[in-house]
């Protein structure tokens, strides 16, 4: 057995991500080789994926970008047309059906409303709550308090939408949202008239917030658990109270990665499709009177609307759709990369990949 | 701890006490949309739901669909994903890896749908495969494939640095390293992320609806031109019908969804939690 002296600097656990390589750099068997090439190619193959899903989106969406010009931030109706016509209307040399428009502002306000008002709720939710968990439960019990959080984090979005509809948006519309809506009289965004069911902007903003408290809570844990013990102590020995200590060492330490956390999270609400298709009414053509009004969202709008726009003669509709795509694509692409680039300077790991499991 | 004036307390109290709302907020939905689930479902379940397929109220069509799915993403996501891991923690340069890894985690943060979409426009349009099962999967694993390369890089970097040294100074080429001396003690912290991954996969609905569409039957063999059916599309497309049978049938493949994810995820912790404490042994 060969004894090996452990080198002093390269502790193996705090330098886990990278470890020192150029020291155990040994020459390159054939073997090795073929497997290097192999997985480089893997290794390539996320962002290969990233620019393909971009190029297909961009080169789909092209002729509806040239047909609708600003039409599509600027229009509220969002029509394929008459799809049992042959009359067509042509727009900037693209053809479509006749009666077609493609007009977006309704499902960018649906999706930055929703996806706004989830964050307003899972950012304060996911740091107060982790913040109670890591400085009054022991470690113990913190890991058994995480279960929750895991929980949440696999839940699939068919089913936020299932429970949200069936049970979680008729129970806020009997006894949380007429109470709610008392506030209308102040502040008009308030007001009624509340849909049955619950179904609508709050419901399912409301949902989206739940789905994206995994995402930001697990960032916030792993952030809390990397605050500098000497420094929680030097607080409490000045005479703080706990949070005072919190306040004045522990989010000044975390404040940036829960940003760049809410980032991420904002980039899951704003793609999140099924849930919100499910709960939020698929209003097509109508911008929100007030946060109880049925709306919809991009993402929700280009799954229920494609069964239709396949039928679609001359194509326009799925190419509108794809613009829809190429919008949500775009817009989710720079909240990650906002997100990423803000944490870049901090530990590796420290964000969750994807939902936060 | 006089000096703790009047307001300062309160101010304390005032804080711990929104904290603690928080972490009910936390903790209550995550136990009341599983139990929710499960007890709506309990009265749906029946013998008939395994033996059944959703033409007849049953969810045989849709397990068989989900497991044939979850089998191609291991088989294509898995191959790509521990290949990928494996290049990022073993052979790239740390500027490589961070710029490797970065890509990586962006794709994780591209939109479902949008997966689903381009994979319709390319696989099952241009490509003419139609709606099938290897369109399905290749959607899927392309939003599966950034968790296994995260799970896999952290797997083989969590392997103590004396097992490295160890195997360098006795001649090893890198590929017989990896295979004799890293791998075993990385392969817990791989499986359990492959585990977590197909737990994910097992819970998308988006990806699926335009590439693998949606089948009363049972799956064939045939890779293309075969739509298929899954347990979360059993909850999409019947929550959409009139009727209580539609409804009962799609709490019930809710329910079966939610409790097939449970046990992937706490079993892919567990064999995180004994490698964890196996690698802790090993370290010279």
């Amino acid at each position: 057995m060969a004894v090996i002296e452990a080198d002093a600097g390269g502790t193996p656990a705090a330098g886990a991500a990278t470890p020192p390589r150029p020291s155990l750099a040994t020459e390159m068997t054939r073997g090795d080789r073929i497997l290097k090439v192999v997985a480089t190619v893997a290794a390539a193959i996320p962002g290969g994926l990233v620019a393909f899903l971009a190029a297909i989106m961009l080169v789909t969406a092209l002729p509806a970008i040239i047909f609708n010009g600003t039409n599509f931030f600027t229009g509220t109706v969002f029509s394929l047309g008459h799809l049992y016509t042959t009359n067509t209307v042509t727009h900037n040399g693209e053809v479509a059906p006749s009666g077609a428009s493609y007009g977006a502002l309704s499902f960018i306000i649906g999706t930055f409303s929703t996806s706004v008002i989830a964050l307003l709720l899972a950012i304060p939710v996911s740091v107060g709550g982790v913040l109670m968990l890591t400085e009054w439960f022991p470690r113990r019990i913190q890991g058994f308090l995480s279960i929750f959080l895991e929980l949440l984090a696999g839940i699939p979005s068919v089913v936020f939408g299932l429970w949200g509809i069936t049970i979680f948006a008729p129970y806020m519309a009997q006894h949380v949202y007429p109470a709610l809506s008392h506030i209308g009289t102040v502040i008009p965004w308030f007001k009624g008239p509340i849909i049955q069911d619950g179904e609508g902007l709050l419901s399912a903003a409301l949902v989206l917030g739940i789905m994206v408290i995994p995402i930001i809570a697990s960032t916030t844990r792993e952030l809390v658990r990397q605050v500098p013990v000497l420094a929680r102590e030097g607080a409490l020995a000045l005479g703080m109270t706990r949070y005072e200590m919190v306040r004045t060492v522990v989010i000044p330490y975390i404040r940036r990665g829960i940003f760049a956390a809410s980032l991420l999270g904002w980039g899951r609400a704003l793609g999140e499709t099924i849930a919100v298709l499910l709960i939020s009414g698929n209003a097509l053509n109508s911008l929100p009177h007030s946060i109880f009004s049925p709306i919809s969202t991009i993402a929700a709008t280009i799954a229920s609307v494609l069964d239709g726009a396949l039928t679609d003669f001359t194509g326009m509709g799925i190419h509108a759709l794809a613009e829809l795509g190429l919008l949500l694509l775009i817009i989710s692409l720079i909240t990650n990369f906002a997100g990423r680039l803000v944490v870049r300077r901090l530990a590796s790991g420290a964000l969750p990949v994807g939902r936060g499991v | 701890m006089e000096s703790k004036s009047r307001t300062r307390q309160v101010r304390a109290v005032l804080f711990w006490a929104l904290c603690a709302i928080a972490l009910a907020i936390i903790i209550v939905p995550a136990v009341a949309i599983v139990v929710g689930i499960i007890a709506k479902a309990w009265p749906a379940f029946s013998p008939a739901i395994i033996t059944h397929t959703t033409a007849t109220d049953g969810l045989q069509n849709a397990i068989v669909g989900t497991l044939i799915l979850s089998v191609g993403v291991l088989l294509t996501a898995g191959t790509i994903g521990v290949l990928g891991g494996l290049y990022i923690a073993e052979f790239a340069s740390p500027r490589i890896g961070s710029v490797l890894r970065f890509f990586s985690e962006v794709l994780s943060g591209v939109p479902s749908i949008v997966v689903g979409y381009v994979g319709y426009l390319s696989l099952v349009v241009a490509l003419g495969w139609g709606y099938s099962v290897l369109g399905g999967v290749l959607a899927l694993g392309t939003l599966i494939i950034p968790y296994i390369v995260k799970s896999t890089e952290v797997a083989f970097s969590t392997v103590p640095r004396s097992l490295r040294e160890g195997s360098v100074a006795l001649g090893l080429p890198k590929l017989t390293m990896i295979r004799k001396v890293l791998l075993p003690p990385a392969l817990p912290g791989i499986i359990s992320g492959l585990v977590i991954a197909i737990a994910i996969s097992t819970g998308e609905t988006a990806p699926l609806l335009f590439t693998a569409d949606f089948s009363d039957h049972n799956p064939s063999i045939a890779l293309f031109h075969n739509p298929v059916g899954y347990l979360t599309g059993v909850t999409y497309f019947d929550l959409q019908q009139p009727g209580a049978n539609y409804l009962a049938l799609a709490n019930a493949a809710a329910a079966v969804t939610v409790i097939m994810i449970l046990v992937l995820i706490f079993g892919g912790r567990l064999i995180t939690a004994r490698s964890r404490r196996m690698i802790a042994r090993m370290d010279v």
